[in-house]
């Protein structure tokens, strides 16, 4: 049985980790803010770049003259998976659990002959992906030097993609982040962004049937578009993931915090029982002395 | 008092204004387009330059943008822009690092008729840099 000193460094120890835990916390939540505030900002210029990618897509339809990026190769055995995870650990299951979503794709393209190769954006779920596909990881983005996440980091990794692209390295690519639903539910997502799964039109723009004049014409605008809206998608996954990151670190250190409390109040206990023991061991003594004499 | 439109001005990082507005003018790749009320619909990309807004209350605003797209409907005028900022902190220093930009892309660029389009870009750029600052 652990004496009295070991019982009371160990709570203050647990003590000390709990106000580490706590702190997190607070910092995870003020972040949090941040990260949500700019997911929210951004979510008007990729409504309206839905829109327009749409009504876009929809103008030019299926005609033999669609640019690649908006109608695809033609093939799919080429796969591309951009895995975006956070730069640093202590969040929960948030990293590993994207990961986890682009480990079964990979497996599941992999066990169908395709070839796959991943482009990590972020150094923990490049760790956690290294052991199984070593042979196909290309080198990691590092954004542990971003502060807050911009659009010109999101350009750079559409840059490389599109380069990629035009190389005729893959035929498909698929975004792999975590979507922001609340604090406590981040929903990892897979979504293919080349080529693009246009949206419906609902029924009311349809109604609409607003017929657009191009200027200077459908095929310039949407050789402009296309890369523009892969860098828009990026963007938008890595203000999510930023947004779910801080999410799930904040109900981690909300779990630990507790843990620690609960721990520190079952070791006070055992404290308190050992020291009424060792006072009633010593009365036992003293009275038993007093009564032999 | 002119018929109004929502004029909706957005960057990929936040909805930079929306509102009322009676006249836009943006820099449409085949010349500035001056848009009222009940525009006929179009979707025009954009060169870098000025955007200038006099809105339904009598302000008159101006952003610098680049990149990007005008929407443009009846009722809505929609530019989505890669980059903007309001015209007061458009800096000479911005503009040059901009451009030294636009120059590396195109040095960088190897195929020919891409290589074309950022020329024609830079010369934009330089354009407005001229006439502007």
């Amino acid at each position: 049985m652990a004496s009295l000193k070991d019982l009371r460094n160990r709570i203050a120890s647990v003590k000390a980790t709990q106000k580490i835990t706590k702190a997190m916390q607070m910092v995870a939540a003020a972040k949090l803010r941040r990260a949500q505030s700019a997911a929210e900002a951004a979510r008007p210029y990729s409504q309206r770049m839905d829109a327009v990618m749409a009504n876009i897509a929809n103008a030019v339809g299926d005609s033999a003259g669609a640019p690649k990026l908006l109608a695809g190769t033609g093939s799919d055995k080429q796969h591309l998976l951009i895995v975006c995870t956070a730069e640093r650990g202590l969040c929960g299951g948030f990293n590993s659990s994207i990961a986890r979503l682009a480990r079964l794709k990979a497996r599941e393209l992999i066990a169908s002959g395709k070839q796959v190769q991943i482009l990590p954006v972020g150094k923990k779920g490049a760790d956690v992906l290294k052991s199984e596909f070593s042979d196909i990881m290309m080198k990691t983005v590092d954004l542990r030097e971003v502060k807050h996440v911009g659009y010109e980091n999101a350009a750079d990794i559409a840059k490389t993609v599109l380069d990629m692209f035009a190389d005729d390295r893959f035929d498909v690519a698929t975004l792999f982040y975590s979507e922001f639903k609340s604090v406590i539910s981040q929903i990892p997502t897979a979504q293919q962004i080349i080529p693009p799964q246009i949206p419906e039109m609902d029924a009311d723009a349809e109604a609409g049937g607003t017929i657009y004049d191009y200027e200077p014409d459908e095929t310039k605008i949407l050789d402009d578009l296309l890369p523009r809206n892969v860098a828009v998608q990026i963007f938008r996954a890595l203000l999510e993931n930023s947004a779910s990151e801080q999410g799930a670190r904040m109900s981690a250190m909300d779990n630990a915090t507790r843990n620690a409390g609960e721990m520190i109040d079952k070791l006070t206990l055992t404290f308190n029982r050992q020291r009424q023991a060792k006072i009633t061991t010593e009365l036992i003594e003293i009275i038993a002395g007093a009564e032999a004499l | 008092m002119a018929d109004t439109f929502t004029f909706e001005l957005v960057s990929p990082e936040k909805l930079m204004l929306s509102g009322a507005a009676e006249i836009v003018t943006v820099p449409a790749v085949e010349g500035d387009m001056g848009v009222l009320s009940n525009h006929a619909p179009v979707m025009t990309s954009l060169r870098p330059g000025l955007v200038s807004v006099k809105m339904a209350d009598g302000d008159e605003t101006e952003y610098f943008v680049k990149g990007g797209f005008a929407d443009i409907t009846p009722d809505a005028v929609t530019v989505l822009a890669e980059f903007a900022i309001p015209r007061g902190e458009l800096t000479s220093e911005m503009m040059a690092g901009q451009r030294k930009a636009a120059e590396e892309a195109m040095n960088a660029e190897k195929d020919e008729n891409r290589k074309a389009d950022h020329q024609s870009y830079l010369d934009q750029l330089t354009h407005f840099e001229e006439t502007h600052l």
